[in-house]
């Protein structure tokens, strides 16, 4: 069967591309929706702006210099923020999932998000007057410590995906109430500084954060997309891949090393937002089926959608109190895991 | 843990280790009674107890110090007996009231029930606490036999993280939104005996009396139970009404204990698997040996919580969760194969 597809083949460069016209028209249109749910989300606050107002004063065009502030340093690297982070993190489950092989796993469930959270709140109660770029470090580092230690323990002549995720949960616990030491016992001022770490938001993340976070989306993103031949490959079992000539244990390292650092340095910028990395890949499948070169990129999409919509949400629903968006995730992405979980048993 | 092991498994009958478990859990609790961040002379507690004049030091050891170590033999007695019970009619041996959602279930319904109602009364706590625990233990229980291949470790392990998360995830919401319902709330949560007067002690102590009778008077059917549902239905066990009555009894005991001391978790999976190592699997001995070594694990850790970064103290729920979730790890390295 043909599909239509656009093609991209580069003389100079080692580099083609050849994308589905289907995936194009689900990447435009999930853009697109995260595109307006941004706008509604800078527009919407105690201080409303009309719509048409931030989209003339993001581009620049409006002398309203009273929208500016609001716009430009309160909302705007607020929604980036969770743009950004809900693209990594789902990116991280994508790969989490097909390195494993198990659809339900996912970097908040197995202790990866854990990890980072701990190692963030470590820096951030233990050392106060560090930088905010060391965040994202630290956070990689724990998320990367941790899925190592799961990795290797749960290594039995090979990893099997159950008792990855069975120690995965027990890690995890372990991580928790390593971190609640940490809140109980540090210089109040640090710890409440902490916690918002913990609850998974993006309340009052700044340029700073931005800036801190990019440099690590704009390396390890283009890397995922260029390992998803391997993720194809892996899929289809080690056996299959090594008859392929992948190199199994390498690629499978190289990408849990990708899939951390993404998790570790969204955890660092807004916390543990859980279940993202479960829910955006398996939207994305039902969209464009398991193919990872379409499915990586729709799930990214789909990853900073749910989170643009998920801290709109988060602010509007009991306003003027705000909700973290990492519980609005949670509440939505529980259930979603259930249904998965049910639903598994008849495939 | 080390030296007792090696006491009992050289004594031949599993009552002279009783006994043995039995002085140690004494040895504890005088302990526990003894050691805290005001230093007590052997001398003062023990007129505390006989002669009581009201004096500081009296007052710390009689209404802190006691009911405190009490409330700690309650709670791990309880839990234990409810973890190897869950283990037993399971068949699941990462069985656990906090792994299986049932402490959250339970933190759940009782930050819901104060945050629309606002009541604190102590008893409103425990029916509360029974009635989350109830539905999300159902919960977990239907949604792990749902997924492939029915009630496996995975399956229950996976709905219960499941339920916990989407549960605690409303719980913290919740307290986000209501200032009120946290500042009640807060102490109970962190999961700690500390604090506990008598009234709490009075409220929980019959449901945990009778879960204990319950469990005790159900031994021997577990026992059959564990032979495989088809045999004991073949040896003509009604085994429905043996795992609702089991159920009953988790409820009762796994309730009142986060009722009374908040989600403390991994007594209920560690004490049993140890107990299993020391005299085997009859559940008649399995039970009430639980419920010592699960009091003397709880006292234990409660003692190290409170002595290990003083002046402070550290909730006994994270101090049993550093011990217990390594063990947990352990387990489903040895225990689950693929």
């Amino acid at each position: 069967m043909k599909q239509n597809t656009f093609q991209f083949r580069s003389r100079s460069l080692p580099l083609s591309l050849r994308v589905k016209q289907r995936v194009l028209t689900v990447l435009l249109l999930l853009l697109l929706v995260t595109l307006v749910a941004m706008i509604a989300s800078v527009a919407h606050g105690e201080y409303p702006i009309p719509p048409l107002a931030v989209i003339q004063t993001v581009l620049g065009l409006a002398e309203n210099s009273d929208y500016a502030f609001v716009i430009n340093t309160l909302r705007l690297p607020r929604t980036l923020v969770a743009s950004l982070v809900g693209l990594a993190l789902a990116i991280s489950g994508a790969i989490m999932q097909g390195i494993t092989r198990n659809p339900l796993a996912d970097p908040g469930i197995i202790g990866v998000n854990a990890g980072a959270s701990l190692a963030a709140v470590s820096l951030i109660v233990l050392f106060p007057n560090v930088p905010v770029g060391f965040l994202p470090l630290s956070a990689f580092a724990g998320a990367l410590a941790v899925s190592l230690l799961i990795y290797f323990l749960a290594w039995e002549g090979g990893s099997s995906p159950l008792r990855l995720i069975l120690i995965g949960v027990g890690i995890a616990t372990v991580i928790g109430a390593c971190t609640s030491v940490l809140i109980t016992f540090g210089e109040i001022n640090s710890v409440s500084q902490a916690l918002v770490w913990l609850a998974g938001s993006v309340y009052g993340r700044s340029w700073e954060q931005v800036f801190a976070f990019l440099p690590w989306l704009a390396v390890f993103m283009p890397f995922a997309l260029v390992k998803t031949r391997q993720l194809n490959a892996l899929a289809l079992g080690d056996d299959l891949a090594t008859g392929l000539g992948c190199h199994v244990e390498w690629q499978r390292g190289w990408l849990l090393l990708i899939s951390t650092a993404l998790a570790g340095a969204a955890v660092a910028t807004a916390g543990a937002i859980g279940f993202v990395g479960l829910m955006a890949p398996h939207m994305a499948r039902q969209l464009v089926g398991s193919t990872h070169g379409s499915l990586v990129p729709v799930a990214g999409m789909m990853g900073a959608m749910i989170v643009v919509v998920a801290d709109l949400l988060g602010r509007t629903l009991f306003a003027p109190i705000e909700i973290p968006c990492g519980i609005v995730t949670a509440v939505i992405g529980a259930p979603y895991f259930m249904y998965l979980l049910v639903q598994k048993r008849n495939q | 843990m080390a030296e007792l092991a090696s006491k009992e498994q050289t004594s031949r009958s599993p009552l002279i280790g009783l006994i043995i478990s039995i002085v140690l859990l004494m040895i504890c609790l005088f302990v526990s009674i003894a050691l805290g961040a005001a230093d007590i002379s052997l001398k003062t507690i023990y007129e505390a107890i006989a002669v009581f004049d009201g004096s500081t030091e009296h007052l710390i050891i009689r209404t802190v110090r006691v009911p405190r170590s009490l409330l700690a033999i309650l709670v791990g007695a309880a839990t234990a007996i409810a973890g190897a019970i869950m283990q037993g009619i399971s068949r699941n041996p990462l069985a656990d009231p906090e792994i299986l959602g049932i402490n959250a279930g339970a933190a759940f319904a009782v930050v819901i029930a104060v945050f629309l109602f606002g009541t604190s009364e102590p008893i409103f706590y425990v029916w509360c606490a029974f009635l989350g625990a109830g539905v999300s233990a159902v919960s977990v229980y239907l949604l792990g036999s749902l997924g492939r291949g029915g009630m496996t470790p995975l399956n229950l392990t996976i709905a219960g993280a499941a339920i916990a998360a989407l549960l605690s995830a409303i719980t913290t919401g919740i307290l986000i939104i209501s200032q009120r319902t946290l500042d009640e709330i807060r102490f109970w949560l962190a999961g700690s005996v500390a604090g506990r007067d008598y009234a709490i002690i009075g409220q929980v102590l019959p449901y945990i009396i009778i879960g204990i009778v319950l469990a005790l008077a159900l031994a021997r059917q577990i026992n059959i139970l564990n032979l495989g549902e088809d045999v004991a239905k073949g040896l003509g066990q009604k085994t429905a009404w043996v795992k609702i009555a089991a159920a009953v009894a988790v409820l009762l005991l796994a309730g009142s204990a986060v009722a009374a001391a908040g989600p403390i978790g991994f007594i209920g999976l560690v004490v049993p698997h140890i107990v299993r190592l020391l005299i085997g699997i009859d559940y008649r001995w399995l039970l009430p040996y639980s419920a010592v070594l699960g009091a003397i694990l709880l006292l234990a850790s409660d003692v190290v919580a409170r002595l290990i970064i003083q002046p402070q103290e550290l909730p006994v729920g994270i101090v049993t969760a550093l011990v217990g979730a390594p063990f947990f790890v352990y387990l489903a390295r040895i225990k689950v194969s693929k």
